[in-house]
Order: structure tokens, then sequence, then C-alpha cells
């Protein structure tokens, strides 16, 4: 889109504005790229400048049967917590889109705050929960913690799909004698395809990432993040910026695939050049 | 056109679950916080304000917390620094290549938080790679040692979690600024900066607002950058909780402490959303 101010281009707006935006994307990127090559240095995490190229740490890595361990109890959890936030956010999305019931305004509050809050503090209640209840903490815990905090995500993606449903489909479908569920079944739930697909690969990446909420409903089972945090805690090598390359890797895949859903769920053709 | 029955069936079941997982569990950290812990570590659940009135008393837990809202308050004015010229930029500069500079942006949003950090402190480190860069380039004959564990590593990685986060939301915000504005501005004769003082970046305080309450709440109650980077100088009033809740085992007092945290997120969520209705324009 060619814009109207363009030809002030040469205020000095124009000048700053790209060394700023050159500079920030050397800030954000600058332990990404540290992580990435130092995975490969023989000689440990430090040091200037990196040689003894290798790949003795992935070695090593695929070696560390704790770690992988760990990455199994993640996807666990995380496909369990995909379940349940899509289980109850998609409800939750029609529900804000089509009813109106007692406490709306709060409900919709509520099921947003865990995104916006510290995750001590979500982690921390739903501890308190847990021991009240006297449930064992485990890998069960943690996954109703996710799934519980991520309906948000599962309801804000829905909810923004249906805004752009077509509502005459679903009276064409109730008018022609199909029931609710069947009308549910057939039309609603096929035209939500790419917003529901879009939250889950959002859900799941957010979930194997978690740390805050985990750190409190552990049980004897670590998941990846919470394995790294314990390594991390008794002293740092390359194996883990090996295995956090590989889950940046595969973190890159998920948006990448997340975002060409999102650009056809919004039917935008042209968007995305370069990256996708 | 969707029946009782339909409605009463989308609403039932979520409304369930929220209640029981979070609704509950929020309402637990409020009573705990009245409870206390007897002398045979045991947690008796009896009323009282002992909590409230120790949070008062002593003055570490005040302290604690003043020193995590300035590192907040640092991490989110350098977050609106780096996020807010980025996201003018990409939205009235960039051209073509905006949507290729929005996904730059985006990604390092995805990579686990807990590995930023990680990175940073193999940077910042007495031999991490800045130090031996330095020496390498003869620049530093020792390594300087305030770089890692010092409230500065803790407000650097926060602000680098956190500076995409802020700029989404400005940049949503300038995308929404209509451009027929911005050309009227120019046609009678207003210089950029002017256009940009008193058209373009009015209609984006909704969008700053938006930004800066992320930045500031989610590094507020951040335990894990301190414990990793921050040494003893960078202990944040989450720390305090999480050792509340561990070996110093005293979760009434860690629950009153995370409850005034809650409160406080709230009242600032709640000032914010009401500044950002005040900002926007119909």
């Amino acid at each position: 889109m060619e814009l109207p101010v363009s030809r002030h281009g040469n205020s000095p707006n124009s000048r700053w504005l790209p060394l700023h935006a050159v500079l920030v994307f050397g800030f954000l990127y600058l332990p990404i790229v540290t992580l990435v090559v130092y995975s490969f240095n023989g000689e440990g995490v430090g040091g200037f400048p990196p040689h003894h190229l290798t790949l003795d740490w992935y070695r090593t890595l695929f070696g560390d049967d704790a770690i992988w361990g760990s990455v199994v109890n993640s996807l666990e959890v995380a496909v369990g917590a995909m379940a349940i936030s899509l289980a109850f956010g998609i409800p939750a999305a029609l529900a804000l889109d089509r009813a109106d019931f007692p406490g709306k305004s709060l409900f919709r509050r509520l099921v947003l705050l865990p995104l916006i809050l510290p995750g001590i503090i979500t982690g921390l209640s739903l501890l308190m929960l847990f021991r009240e209840a006297d449930v064992k903490l485990s890998l069960l815990t943690i996954t109703l913690g996710h799934g519980t905090a991520l309906i948000s995500v599962a309801t804000t993606e829905v909810f923004a799909g249906l805004q752009k449903l077509d509502r005459a489909q679903e009276e064409a479908s109730l008018d022609l004698g199909a029931n609710y569920w069947q009308t549910f079944w057939h039309v609603t739930l096929p035209n939500l395809r790419l917003s529901i697909i879009g939250a889950a690969l959002l859900i799941f990446t957010l979930s194997m990432d978690e740390i805050a909420v985990s750190f409190f409903l552990i049980g004897r089972d670590n998941t990846l993040p919470l394995e790294i945090w314990g390594r991390l805690r008794r002293g740092i090598t390359p194996e883990i910026n090996a295995i956090s390359t590989i889950i940046f890797v595969f973190s890159l895949a998920a948006i990448v695939l997340w975002y060409r859903l999102r650009m056809r769920a919004e039917g935008e053709a042209e968007v995305g050049a370069g990256l996708v | 056109m969707f029946s009782r029955a339909y409605r009463a069936a989308v609403a039932a079941p979520p409304l369930f679950w929220v209640a029981v997982f979070l609704l509950v569990p929020y309402a637990l950290l409020f009573g705990y916080s009245f409870w206390s812990v007897s002398s045979t570590q045991v947690i008796v659940h009896s009323w009282t304000l002992e909590n409230y009135r120790e949070l008062v008393h002593k003055d570490v837990y005040l302290q604690t917390l003043f020193r995590s809202m300035w590192i907040a308050a640092r991490v989110m004015v350098f977050s609106l620094l780096l996020g807010y010229p980025l996201a003018y930029y990409l939205s009235f500069h960039a051209g073509k290549r905006k949507d290729l500079f929005y996904q730059l942006v985006i990604i390092p949003l995805w990579v686990s938080y807990l590995v930023r950090a990680y990175a940073w402190k193999t940077i910042l480190g007495s031999d991490g790679v800045l130090n031996t860069l330095l020496q390498y380039a003869h620049l530093t004959q020792h390594p300087l040692n305030f770089l890692l564990y010092s409230p500065f590593a803790v407000v650097l990685t926060l602000t680098h979690i956190y500076t995409p986060f802020t700029f989404l939301p400005i940049y949503a915000s300038l995308e929404h600024v209509p451009r027929n504005l911005v050309e009227a501005s120019s046609d009678l004769g207003a210089p950029p900066l002017q256009t940009f003082w008193r058209v373009i970046f009015p209609l984006s305080i909704p969008g700053v607002l938006a930004g800066a309450t992320f930045a500031f709440v989610l590094s507020l109650g951040d335990f894990l950058a301190p414990l990793l980077l921050g040494g003893p100088s960078g202990i944040m009033i989450s720390n305090i909780v999480v050792s509340l809740f561990g070996a110093a085992y005293n979760w009434p007092l860690g629950a009153a402490i995370s409850f005034c945290m809650l409160m406080l997120v709230l009242g600032l969520l709640f000032l914010s959303e009401n500044l950002e209705k005040k900002w926007s324009f119909r």
C-alpha cells in the first residue's frame, strides 16, 4: 500500500527510522543467533570467536533420555491442553457471540484474564485448588492448568472467526429442517475450521513453551521447559543450545503454518511475501 | 434465531469449567491470605489479618515491591522506545517490505521465553560472548561483572521479551489511523513532525496504553528472569512468593502477597482500559 506521507521521503524521519529499525531487529535477533551459533561450538557456550565447530552437542542431545522423556511429557501435556481449551473455548466463543446470560461480561473478563496476568498468580491459585481438593500433582495437573489458561486463546481466535461468519448459511440450514446439533456439525464448525486449526496450533506452541504455571503444578515428571530450567540451575552446556535450536526450528515451522492458515481464513492472497 | 436450549448448551460447559478452574482458585488465593501456618508446619484454616499486618510492617516486602515496579517501569519505557518507532516505521514508511518486517517482529515472540533468557545469560556472563568479544577486540582487559546478575540484566532481558508484545498493539492502532487524515494534515501545510504529534500520535494512544500495560504487568510478576540473571540485587516480588511456597513454607503469606499483586494488576488493567476508551475515537 503506497501512502500519502511518502512524499515527505526526505524528511529526517526517513533517515533515522530505518536505522532504528535495524538496531531493534539486531537486538531482537542477537540472542537467537548466538544461541544457534554456540550450539555448534566445541568449546562451550562462552568465548569469542566461536571455534571447533562440531555436531557433538547434538549427538550428546540425541543420547540424552531425560530430555527426550521430557519432550514426550510436553507433547502429551500440549495435546491434552489443546483438547481442553478447544472443548471449552469453542462453546465459550459461541456463547459470547450469541447468548445473553447473567455475568456475561464477568465471564468474558475471567476467560481472558490468564492471558494478561503474570503466570505465577494463575499457577499458585491452581496449586491451592489442587491442594484443597487433595489432587496429587502430576502431568495431569499441568495439563488442566495449561488447558484452562489457554481457553482464552481458543475463545479469542474462534470469536474472531464467528464475527466473519455468514449467518445466512446457518439460518438456511435451520429453515430447511436441520436441528441445532446438525447445523453446528455441518455448517458452523466447517466454516470455523481455519480459526480452530489456527487456535489449536497456537495453543500447542504456547503450551510447549509454558513454564510459569507449570512451575507450580509439577509432580514427578518434568515438561521440557522445566527439564531445561533444572539444568540451567546446575550449569550450562551447549546441549541446551542444541535442544533450543531444535525447538526454535519447530516453532518457526508452526508459525509459518499458523500464519498461512490465518491468511487463508482472512481470505487475503498477497500477504507475507518473503516468508511464506 | 438461536433457541434458549442452544444458548444454554453453549454457555453452560465453559461457565462451569471457568468457575471451577479460574474463579474458585482466584477466590481461594484470597481465602488463603487470611489463614496461617502453625509451628508444626500445618496450614491453619482460621481467619487472621496477620499476613497483611506483616506485609505492612516488614520493610523487605514493600521495598521489593517497589524495586519490582521500578524494574517493570524501565522495561515498559524501553519497550515503548524500541517498539513505537519500529511500529511507526513499519506502518508508514516500510512500503512493500511491511509484511516481511511484521513477521520478523513476531518470530522472536514464539521463541521460548526461557530459551531467550538463557541466551542472554550466555551473552552477558563473565566468560560470556560479550565479555570475551570485548577482550578479543582489546576494548577491555577484564570481564565486566555488572553485566550479569544485576537488575541491568533483568531489565535488558525483559525488554527483549516484551518489546514485540508492546509493538503489536501499537502497530495495530497505527494501521487504523485513517490515511486521509494524514493526507489532509499535510495538504493543509503541516510539516511531517506536526502531523505526527497532532494527528498520528493521539490516534495511536490506545495502542500505546495496551502495549505499556502488557509490558509493565507481565514484567512485574516475572520470577524466572530474576532467578536466572538477577543475582541478589535483582530479586523481585514474585521471587519472595516462590520462596514462601517452597523452602520458606508460608503459603498464606505468599497468598497475601500474590493477592495484593492481583489487585494491583487488576487496578492497572481497569485504569488502562478506561484511558483507552477515553482516547479511542469513534
